[in-house]
């Protein structure tokens, strides 16, 4: 068994009116199954209001399932014994960085969660120094959050995840609300973390540029999940993904549109270098 | 720039005054009003004015931040300074139209005038010489033997802090909103009281819509974050007394009983040597 495993997934939101009678109810999560090996990279999908981000809050036991069961390495999210254990393996950072910053210097920010785990003071420090340093933000350890840009924050909201020492962490869009410079700095944070620590990243995102370097790729739609595979797979699927109102990274259009114009490309062009390599390959066949 | 308040009125300096642990200034600080009350007389006061000349000298931070804390005061002391000198019964020394200074009247209001502003210097010492955050640990710390009349005292702490934290952001996001206002034609400025109160809703409403929001995202992130009140805790930087600390106590102790000392024995010393 992987270290998240997720079974028949079903969420219900119910809306109450002021009496508190039930007004509606919507499936957020509907019948999803997956399983996620240690040490993955994994990519979620989906445009808003797909259920992505209510399928990120079960794997860190905020959300508990209205129908089937997950599993964070082994243990089940509805034991209410096992959730503190659960919430320090499966880490969460979120889509704003001001408001899950809670310290007011950075250091101590990141000392929060391992504080709230009762580890010793001195191993605190230890703890803190390593992981500003993985998330390359250690010369700023004494400065004051509001003075960060939202790149830094989100490195520094990470970093406050890593000190927990999870195993697996889930990024819930945590690039939203930053700059194209921003993203690029969060994104090469979190491959460092999966690459070098090899860490468990599961990465939610409307940004197809940042899932290319994923092992595999979920694509989520009313609940659902409709299309999975390797980015190599699931952007092949350039129609497919079309209907679901998600983009595809530029080149990989670019190469299906010549594909469906008769020329011999290759399904699924991920990167710049693939596409020039693939392209003069054509034009040898071609010309 | 929003972004660059300082809060409180924290001095950044290195000095001995500031590296004490927050404990011992608050503590300071208390005994320190205790006495200004529990004096009497000149001589006291003498030892409390020496006693905070040498801690402000020590302290490294410049008088005029000392005294910019007075400004608020003035008006307030000048207020009762007037009714002690004008309405204590007593020796008259001057008539003015119908108002008579008593001899009673005059030292009242010298001795309140002084008790006030050494007052207000001294705990503007402390507020100069700590950051917000220690101050928040220092409470906590000193206060956590109120847990066991169920006061949540970490609760309290940690909201003071939070709410340090976030001031800032609400405060830039205050601008943000009244800048949006503005650009649809909303008017903060003209009008009278009433409707310059008035004007304040449609600013007051998204902050705190907002501000409920974030709440609600802090909260969860906290809890993500394995937060379960004070109970299992351990501290980051937990607070320490040190060597210096002690002897910081020790010379509390040394300048109450000197200021006791001091006004009960003097005069009878001095009268005696006239004698």
């Amino acid at each position: 068994m992987g270290i998240i495993k997720v079974k028949d997934l079903v969420y219900e939101y119910i809306r109450r009116d002021e009496e508190g009678n039930v007004e509606g109810i919507t499936t957020a999560v509907d019948d999803v199954s997956l399983n996620i090996n240690q040490g993955d990279f994994v990519a979620i999908l989906g445009h808003n209001g797909s259920g992505k981000s209510t399928l990120a809050k079960h794997l860190n036991a905020i959300l508990y399932p209205t129908e089937g069961t997950v599993w964070v390495d082994g243990k089940d999210t509805k034991d209410d014994e096992a959730v503190w254990d659960i919430r320090q393996t499966a880490g969460m950072v979120f889509q704003n960085p001001d408001n899950q910053i809670i310290g007011q210097i950075v250091e101590e920010d990141v000392g929060f969660g391992p504080e709230n785990m009762g580890v010793p003071t001195k191993e605190i420090w230890e703890r803190v120094e390593e992981s500003l340093k993985a998330v390359g933000m250690y010369q700023f350890r004494k400065f004051s959050p509001n003075k960060l840009s939202g790149g830094q924050k989100q490195r520094v909201s990470i970093a406050g995840v890593i000190a927990m020492h999870p195993k697996c962490i889930v990024l819930d869009e945590p690039t939203a609300m930053l700059d194209p410079k921003g993203r690029k700095e969060v994104i090469r944070a979190v491959r460092a973390l999966n690459d070098v620590e090899h860490i468990t990243v599961i990465l939610i995102t409307h940004y197809m540029e940042e899932v290319i370097y994923a092992d595999k790729v979920y694509v989520m739609d009313k609940g659902q999940i409709t299309l999975q595979g390797t980015p190599r797979e699931v952007f092949s699927e350039v129609e497919r993904l079309k209907e679901l109102r998600l983009d595809v990274p530029q080149v990989t259009l670019l190469a299906h549109e010549l594909k469906k114009e008769g020329f011999p490309m290759p399904k699924g062009v991920l990167t710049n270098q693939e596409f020039v390599e693939a392209f003069a390959r054509c034009i040898g066949e071609v010309g | 720039m929003l972004r660059d308040i300082t809060l409180g009125q924290y001095y950044q300096a290195d000095s001995v005054i500031h590296r004490l642990d927050p404990r011992v200034k608050l503590g300071t600080t208390i005994l320190f009003i205790i006495s200004l009350f529990v004096f009497d007389g000149f001589w006291g006061y003498l030892v409390a004015a020496l006693f905070l000349a040498v801690v402000i000298k020590l302290s490294k931070v410049p008088f005029k931040f000392m005294v910019r804390g007075m400004k608020s005061i003035v008006f307030l002391l000048s207020i009762t300074v007037i009714f002690n000198l004008f309405l204590t019964p007593g020796e008259p020394i001057v008539h003015i139209w119908k108002l008579t200074i008593t001899q009673e009247g005059l030292k009242l209001a010298i001795l309140l005038s002084i008790r006030l502003g050494f007052l207000i210097i001294g705990s503007s010492v402390m507020t100069l010489t700590t950051t917000p955050n220690q101050l928040t640990d220092g409470l906590e710390k000193m206060l956590r033997p109120l847990n066991k009349m169920k006061v949540p005292v970490h609760e309290i702490a940690m909201m003071m802090s939070i709410a340090l934290r976030f001031i800032p952001i609400l405060m830039e996001e205050t601008d943000k909103i009244m800048k949006a206002q503005l650009a649809r034609c909303a008017d903060f400025d003209s009008g009278n009281l009433i409707k310059k109160a008035k004007s304040l809703v449609p600013l007051l409403v998204p902050l705190f819509i907002s501000a409920f929001r974030r709440a609600n995202d802090l909260a969860m992130a906290m809890e993500a974050r394995c937060y379960r009140g004070g109970d299992h805790r351990t501290k980051m930087k937990p607070l320490h007394y040190e060597k210096r600390d002690y002897i910081a106590y020790m010379i509390v102790i040394v300048y109450l009983v000197g200021g006791i000392a001091a006004g009960k024995l003097m005069p009878v010393l001095l009268g005696s040597m006239i004698l």
